[in-house]
């Protein structure tokens, strides 16, 4: 059944394991008392562990390998469980009901700790959606997106601090200061693909936040802008606990709208620009799409939704300062997309959900939910590389012409 | 003059010092198959390439008329999608589809520069978007039908056999409705069936007002296609005329098969 071959590679992976983590997991350096304390046992269970894990992924894969072989035998494709879900309108209108439901109820049956949580994550999931269609659908590879977003943070901010205005004000005028800084990125990167591009967004997400730490007089440089007011509805006072359902409820209201239009984006003519762009953009030019003007929407379109969330990620904290917008939120954001699935809407608000509610919730695990964590990555990307929920192309029928061609 | 709708003169293009093409003419009238042949590293793809916008000429024009409208546009230094939306598309040598994306969606792009809806229309979906919207799926399906993958359609483009994804390559082309279309191998890598499937096809668009330039190493389907052949080599255009008149031509079995060695 498991061949020898494999059992004699597990060994070997868990031997090369008890010797990579040697020095961090069996010396342990007392500096006080200096002395060395060596916890063999430790490398007793690092061996047993590894030899374990990498038994169990060598079963699941011969056992994947097998099941796709009687899939070729037999040709009945079956479709995953939740993609046939998602194409069934009988089935995804009463579930997409369910879930808004469910989430307007939220805050009713969960304590506001909760509630909190859920608007960072759900804010998470309308910057992953943002991203979404430059990564996942346009294939424009950008590492520095968080800039547009710290853009949208400040914008609300500033304006406050400087001109009083309100949030329900500035959060468009976030959103279109974001967009216009995505063009302005575009522009002289353009020509780029692939690596080149993602590192010169890195270098442009760098800078934006290198301003903001240094520029003192203009963003108050690394010490940020407090007192920020959360938002208003219609000049009502609201207290701690309901303001923080209020912004969950306003974020709701920004995913449900962000789903419905990334939704018609993607399925639009503009959508498909963006598609064969990401495929192959010679063949897309030779086909009289205009790739300069697709590019350059695809990184508007995608800032625009990274500056709203800033905007609502300002009112919520009350806080800005530059180190909420460091790199790793680009490469959480980008997680968010690559986990979930690009270019799947379902795929990345489940990406979302997971990267950011996970760690919160594996609190439990206390220092090791971080490498927890990282493995659940890991184990993700060996055994769904496609993300979670992969894209799936829309189908078209066509019973009339097909019946008058026979 | 007015009879012709591209006019070629003088086309040269350099990589460096290397002379790709060299003062190249070429013309094609309306409804005309045209081919261009060659040996290996002739220039032909290069010659393509520069009609097409993905190079730019070093020298020497490229005008197009448009048969319908009668105006001519100079095409050296034009971006490949403008000269796409001016009439003229193509296909490529080593194939380029999207991929991932289904065989209607290959064609549907196709349809891109002869549609408007834009950002706002695809968010509201307002009447006219949607009308468009339809109009491309029902275009984009009777080309399929035309190009006999009208069975495939939501089939990864991917997943479609060799013969079958030349065919859509046609076929996506057709779709930006252009007057002239540039084939850059169609037959390469096709078994005869196929071969002679798509020297029906291509019969059938031209018939249908399409006029064709086609590059080709298929002698047998290139002389019982083309109604004049022109002949490269070493980036020179070294004869052109009619099949007949190229088979005998010295330079072109030269060029083919070497010099004459004395026996």
């Amino acid at each position: 059944m498991f061949p020898v071959k494999e059992l004699k590679r597990s060994a070997l992976i868990s031997l090369w394991f008890a010797f990579l983590t040697f020095p961090i997991m069996v010396i342990k350096v007392d500096p006080i008392e200096r002395t060395v304390n060596w916890r063999w046992d430790n490398l007793f269970f690092v061996a047993l562990g590894s030899f374990v894990v990498s038994i169990l992924a060598k079963v699941y894969l011969i056992r994947k390998e097998r099941r796709a072989g009687l899939k070729k035998v037999s040709k009945a494709v079956t479709e995953p469980f939740v993609q046939r879900i998602l194409r069934e309108p009988r089935f995804l209108y009463p579930l997409s009901i369910a879930v808004l439901i469910f989430a307007i109820s939220f805050p009713f049956f969960f304590s506001t700790y909760q509630t909190n949580i859920m608007t960072t994550a759900l804010m998470y999931v309308v910057l992953g959606l943002g991203l979404n269609i430059v990564v996942g659908v346009a294939g424009l590879l950008d590492l520095g997106y968080v800039a547009f977003y710290a853009v949208g943070a400040y914008s609300y901010a500033l304006l406050n601090l400087h001109f009083n205005m309100g949030f329900w004000a500035v959060l468009p005028i976030g959103g279109l200061f974001a967009a216009f800084l995505g063009i302005l990125l575009g522009f002289p990167v353009l020509r780029l693909r692939g690596d080149y591009l993602a590192i010169v967004t890195l270098g442009f997400g760098e800078i934006i936040r290198l301003i903001l730490e240094n520029w003192n007089e203009f963003s108050k440089g690394p010490s940020g802008i407090a007192n920020i007011p959360r938002p208003g509805f219609f000049g009502m006072e609201m207290n701690f606990d309901s303001g923080i359902t209020y912004i969950y409820y306003i974020v709701v209201a920004l995913v449900v709208f962000t789903i419905f239009v990334v939704n018609r984006l993607q399925s639009s003519r503009l959508g498909r620009a963006w598609l064969a762009l990401r495929e192959d953009e010679i063949a897309c030019q030779a086909m009289g799409i205009d790739k300069t003007k697709t590019k350059l929407i695809a990184f508007s379109l995608g800032a625009f939704w990274a500056g709203l969330v800033g905007v609502i990620f300002a009112a919520k904290t009350t806080f800005v300062n530059p180190a909420s917008f460091t790199f790793l939120e680009s490469a959480i954001i980008l997680s968010i997309v690559v986990l979930g699935g690009m270019g799947s809407i379902v795929g990345v608000i489940f990406g979302a959900l997971i990267l950011i509610l996970m760690p919160e919730y594996l609190r439990a695990l206390s220092e090791y939910r971080m490498l927890a964590f990282g493995g659940i990555l890991v184990v993700m990307m060996v055994f769904k590389p496609d993300g979670i929920i992969s894209n799936v192309r829309r189908s078209y029928q066509f019973k009339k012409h097909s019946s008058t061609a026979e | 003059m007015s009879e012709v709708i591209l006019k070629v003169s003088g086309l040269t293009k350099n990589f460096g010092g290397i002379k790709a093409i060299d003062a190249v003419d070429l013309d094609i009238r309306p409804g005309e198959i045209v081919a261009l042949i060659g040996p290996n590293g002739a220039g032909k793809t290069t010659f393509f390439n520069c009609l097409t916008g993905i190079y730019t000429p070093s020298a020497g024009d490229i005008i197009l008329r448009d048969p319908k409208n009668g105006t001519e546009t100079r095409l050296n230094g034009m971006k490949p999608n403008k000269i796409t939306e001016k009439g003229m598309a193509r296909t490529f040598q080593n194939i380029r589809l999207f991929p991932t994306m289904s065989v209607l969606e290959n064609v549907m792009i196709g349809r891109h520069c002869r549609t408007h809806a834009h950002i706002l229309g695809a968010i509201f979906r307002n009447p006219a978007t949607r009308r468009e919207e339809e109009e491309i799926v029902d275009m984009s399906y009777d080309i399929l039908r035309k190009v006999g993958l009208h069975r495939q359609v939501n089939e990864e483009a991917r997943n479609l056999s060799y013969g079958a994804q030349r065919r859509l390559e046609i076929g996506r082309a057709l779709a930006t409705e252009p007057f002239l279309l540039l084939l850059d191998e169609p037959a390469a890598g096709m078994n005869p069936q196929e071969t002679e499937a798509l020297v029906t096809l291509i019969r059938k668009i031209c018939s249908e007002g399409h006029s064709i330039l086609l590059i080709e190493h298929d002698m047998k389907l290139v002389m019982s296609l083309s109604d004049r052949i022109f002949v490269m080599d070493y980036g020179k255009k070294i004869a052109q005329g009619t099949p007949e008149e190229v088979r005998s031509n010295p330079a072109v079995i030269k060029a083919y098969l070497g010099e004459d060695v004395d026996a």
